[in-house]
């Protein structure tokens, strides 16, 4: 709250990170079960994960690269869950935010990289703005759920995505505007124009792109825009009672639209980071899982911005791990996503967690009650 | 009102109390909630237990009904010590308890609550015929006439609440727990349950009667114990205490319940409501041409049963809710559906809500934040960037002192203070900044005897600075105690408006019912 002092504020954080951390710790136990009962080792294959998420430069590089994205994800479902809101179209607005941003890179040719580059985010950034807007404009105006409207939307974004790269067809059907001519029945964009690329903090064969400092600038800019300005106390207001928020004279519908359109902001830079920073260009198949994901970081890190922070990079350790821990220990990768989903569960059910641990209930105030009031969003 | 007659001896002489509480200390980590308890309660008769918010009424009341584990002392039941480990243990020993909540759900009919958790089944399926039959029968005898297939959200509060009696009866209980059982019926439907419990105990039926509201002690109990931070402090006969023997009691200091105040000296109209027409949410219509003046330096009561538009009526004004027709004017200038913000700025308004949790406070908030709900974006709180933590924590220990909210530090939340510090807390925000107009909704709702004078005091001295108060309030004390004049609303129209001095309770209360409303003109 805004008026705790920093040490209890850290220590707060502390506390409201035991749950989460108890969570991966019994997600990966019950992993380790899984794996004992199809007949593999856990130690080795928790070795390989170790090995693999920070074994070297090269280790240490994937699980950061693959931290970014989830780090805007996660901040995008957290800033609307701080609203009272649930943001389950991460992943559709990283998408929009994906073809905004190339749409923009791979065009304007001759512009000097200080201006594209920037230029191109943004136009991530406002993608997916807008596909956040258009939930909390449906809530407000007509009450429409924001969670029905940004599943759907989803699958639109995707829809959407998929058309702008179509290759055509064999009978002559009209390509998508940003297909790459030269690709052939490929469905891509062209690279991006390497003035719109995110530059190499270290380049290949570490591959780590400045999207890392974006992505903490981001996770503070959202921390201090949540607890440090009035704009913050008016979200947070909103989102733990709608009616006092009313009573206080705040704009309750303006502050919904703007916490999701924000939301949706962010989950459209992640797109734009990965376009501009890794992939260099959009095809259907980097689509938005980083943006569900996203859902999961947000509840791990017990919705604050710096949880969120910790929150994305184990799940960047983890799946960057995956890979080496299948090619070391033969356990298929496919475990992690087990693991994943087993942290979701055992977060969302810190019952759970508290019986195994045997913990005792907190006193009020807590995060976790925090996030149990949001999901009863009217 | 009339005292209820004497309870008629249905104790024998030597025989035991149907429940005795011996020696009851009840320690929570860091709190001592029950020291060194004695109790005794006898067959047929209402045993007031009194005491404030806090006072370890609930706490005692949860350890009979076995919710909590005494840390010493012992229950008896009939003479027997009996050992509580669950509230299943204590309806086995016949002791029902009507919670301040009730425990129903909404969705499912009369008969399913009754029956849930003890249902009556035949050949496998639920026997709903015999428990309605006994349902009637019950209800025949002890005058509390219900629908046993309604379903509870249909039914008023006060039908709900006769429900939870019956499912009390209907589980054979001899003792009946009734926790603030009036604070959400109307003055009708409190005289009603009055007669209820007198029946009950007639039929040797032992009720406790938890309650803070003097008056209706005064009405039903037979005998009367008040506890105070923990400890029982004294036991008297309702014949003969006086309600400020009770207080001073309660509250462990002289307590003042007349509210001392000047003649008013009204100035200006500085409200001006004309022909104010709104609907609720459902659409129903719930003001019917609402007209009233407020002037500078008096308090206009507004009277009524709750439910006949004085929440809309107090909505409209602070702009909360669209009127659908009529006008607003505050100091002059037309606020007819006004932003709240534009009404609490430009207005000079302050608004006291009726329901704090819902609309006064963010119980998550510290004390701080809650102190600057509704000037947070002002200087010194804002700089248009950033909010001034220092700045906002200076202000609220200004407040907290000033208004007397008992809290370790402003940094506790909210919901941590109990409910007549939250209410303080409340005035202390609205009181605290320059205000010409108060639109006070039961402001002293809910908390106890100390924190209702202080308030009161606070309320007429807003007066004497030129204030124009509007204070709608359900309890008609409240309204006789401090209005300069007395609006009486009935199904969304005022009905009558009367100086204090010309009115009575008899007269308010008649109107309150509707007596006032067939004289008037069939145009409206």
């Amino acid at each position: 709250m805004a008026t705790a002092s920093t040490t209890t504020g850290f220590i707060r954080l502390l506390r409201a990170l035991l749950i989460p951390f108890l969570a991966l710790l019994a997600a990966l136990l019950a992993g380790a079960v899984v794996m004992l009962l199809s007949g593999d080792d856990p130690l080795a294959a928790y070795s390989g994960l170790f090995q693999g998420a920070f074994g070297d430069g090269k280790s240490w590089a994937r699980t950061i690269r693959k931290t970014v994205p989830f780090v805007l994800t996660g901040l995008s479902v957290a800033l609307a869950f701080k609203v009272g809101l649930f943001n389950i179209g991460a992943s559709g607005q990283f998408v929009i935010g994906s073809v905004f941003a190339v749409a923009v890179g791979i065009n304007f040719d001759g512009l000097p990289a200080f201006i594209h580059l920037p230029l191109a985010l943004v136009a991530g950034i406002a993608g997916g703005l807008l596909w956040g807007a258009i939930p909390g404009v449906l809530k407000v105006y007509t009450g429409a759920h924001e969670v029905i409207v940004t599943i759907m939307l989803n699958y639109v974004a995707s829809l959407l995505g998929g058309w702008t790269v179509y290759a055509g067809g064999t009978q002559g059907q009209t390509p998508g505007p940003l297909w790459d001519r030269t690709a052939g029945a490929i469905s891509e964009t062209p690279d991006v124009l390497s003035s719109a690329q995110l530059p190499w903090l270290f380049g290949p064969p570490y591959r780590v792109h400045y999207g890392i400092f974006l992505a903490l600038a981001a996770a503070v800019l959202i921390w201090w825009l949540i607890f440090k300005t009035p704009l913050g106390f008016e979200m947070r207001t909103v989102g733990h009672n709608m009616r006092a928020a009313r009573y206080a004279g705040i704009r309750v519908n303006y502050t919904i639209i703007l916490a999701m359109a924000l939301a949706g902001g962010l989950a459209g830079l992640a797109g734009a980071i990965e376009t501009l920073g890794l992939n260099h260009k959009f095809a259907p198949e980097f689509g938005g899982a980083v943006g569900f994901d996203g859902i999961t970081v947000a509840l791990l890190g017990q919705t604050h911005p710096f949880g969120v922070l910790l929150a994305a990079f184990m799940f960047g350790a983890l799946d960057g791990g995956a890979a080496a821990m299948q090619f070391e220990s033969g356990v298929p990768a496919d475990i992690i996503q087990i693991i994943q989903a087993l942290v979701l569960a055992f977060v969302a059910a810190p019952l759970i967690i508290r019986m195994i641990f045997r913990l005792r209930r907190q006193t009020h105030g807590d995060a976790g009650s925090a996030v149990s009031t949001s999901w009863s969003g009217p | 009102m009339t005292r209820s007659q004497p309870a008629a001896a249905h104790q024998p002489a030597d025989a035991p109390p149907k429940l005795e509480v011996i020696n009851i200390t009840k320690l929570f980590p860091g709190v001592v909630a029950n020291k060194e308890i004695d109790l005794a309660l006898n067959k047929g008769e209402i045993l007031a237990l009194l005491g404030e918010n806090g006072a370890g009424k609930s706490t005692l009341m949860n350890i009979i009904y076995g919710l909590y584990q005494p840390t010493e002392g012992q229950i008896q039941v009939d003479g027997r010590p009996v050992e509580l480990h669950s509230p299943r243990d204590a309806i086995d020993l016949g002791i029902g308890m009507v919670h301040q909540h009730f425990q129903l759900v909404p969705v499912m009919s009369v008969v399913d609550n009754i029956m849930l958790g003890s249902e009556s089944v035949d050949r496998g399926l639920l026997d709903r015929e015999s428990v309605s039959a006994q349902i009637r029968e019950l209800a025949e005898r002890y005058n509390m006439p219900v629908d046993p297939n309604a379903i509870i959200e249909d039914l008023p509060v006060g039908v709900q609440q006769r429900v939870e009696i019956l499912k009390a009866l209907y589980r054979q209980a001899d003792i009946l727990i009734l926790d603030e059982p009036t604070s959400v019926l109307t003055p009708q439907e409190i005289e009603g349950l009055f007669e209820v419990m007198e029946l009950l105990r007639n039929q040797g039926k032992s009720i406790i009667f938890i309650t803070h509201k003097l008056k209706e002690v005064l009405r039903v109990a037979d005998r009367i114990a008040v506890l105070r931070r923990g400890e029982m402090v004294g036991e008297a006969d309702p014949a003969a205490v006086s309600q400020q023997d009770l207080a001073s009691l309660m509250v462990g200091r002289k307590v003042t319940l007349e509210v001392e105040k000047e003649p008013a000296d009204a100035g200006e109209i500085l409200l001006q409501l004309r022909d104010i027409e709104a609907f609720t949410d459902l659409g129903e219509h719930a003001l019917r041409g609402v007209s009233l003046d407020v002037r500078a330096g008096e308090i206009v009561g507004v009277a009524g049963v709750q439910g006949n538009g004085q929440t809309e009526l107090v909505e409209v004004i602070t702009g909360l809710r669209q009127a659908a027709a009529g006008s607003v004017l505050i100091s002059g200038q037309d606020m007819t559906n006004a932003s709240p913000r534009r009404v609490t700025e430009e207005g000079a308004i302050c608004h006291v809500p009726e329901d704090r949790h819902m609309y006064g406070m963010v119980d998550a908030y510290s004390v701080a934040d809650n102190l600057v709900l509704s000037s947070y974006y002002k200087r010194p709180f804002s700089s248009g960037l950033t909010m001034n933590e220092q700045a906002i924590a200076q202000h609220a220990e200004e407040l907290v002192a000033r208004f007397d909210v008992r809290t370790p530090s402003v940094r506790n939340s909210g919901a941590s203070l109990s409910g007549g510090n939250q209410q303080k807390m409340v005035v202390a925000r609205e009181f605290g900044r320059p205000i010409r107009l108060l639109v006070a909704a039961q402001p002293t709702r809910g908390i106890d005897v100390g924190s209702i004078e202080f308030i009161h005091s606070q309320i007429v001295a807003k007066r004497d600075e030129g204030v124009a108060v509007l204070l709608v309030s359900y309890e008609l004390d409240e309204i006789m105690a401090l209005s300069d004049r007395i609006a009486v609303m009935f199904h969304g129209r005022i009905s009558a408006v009367l100086p204090r001095r010309d009115a009575t309770r008899e007269q308010v209360g008649l109107l309150m019912a509707g007596a006032g409303a067939a004289n008037e003109p069939a145009s409206q």
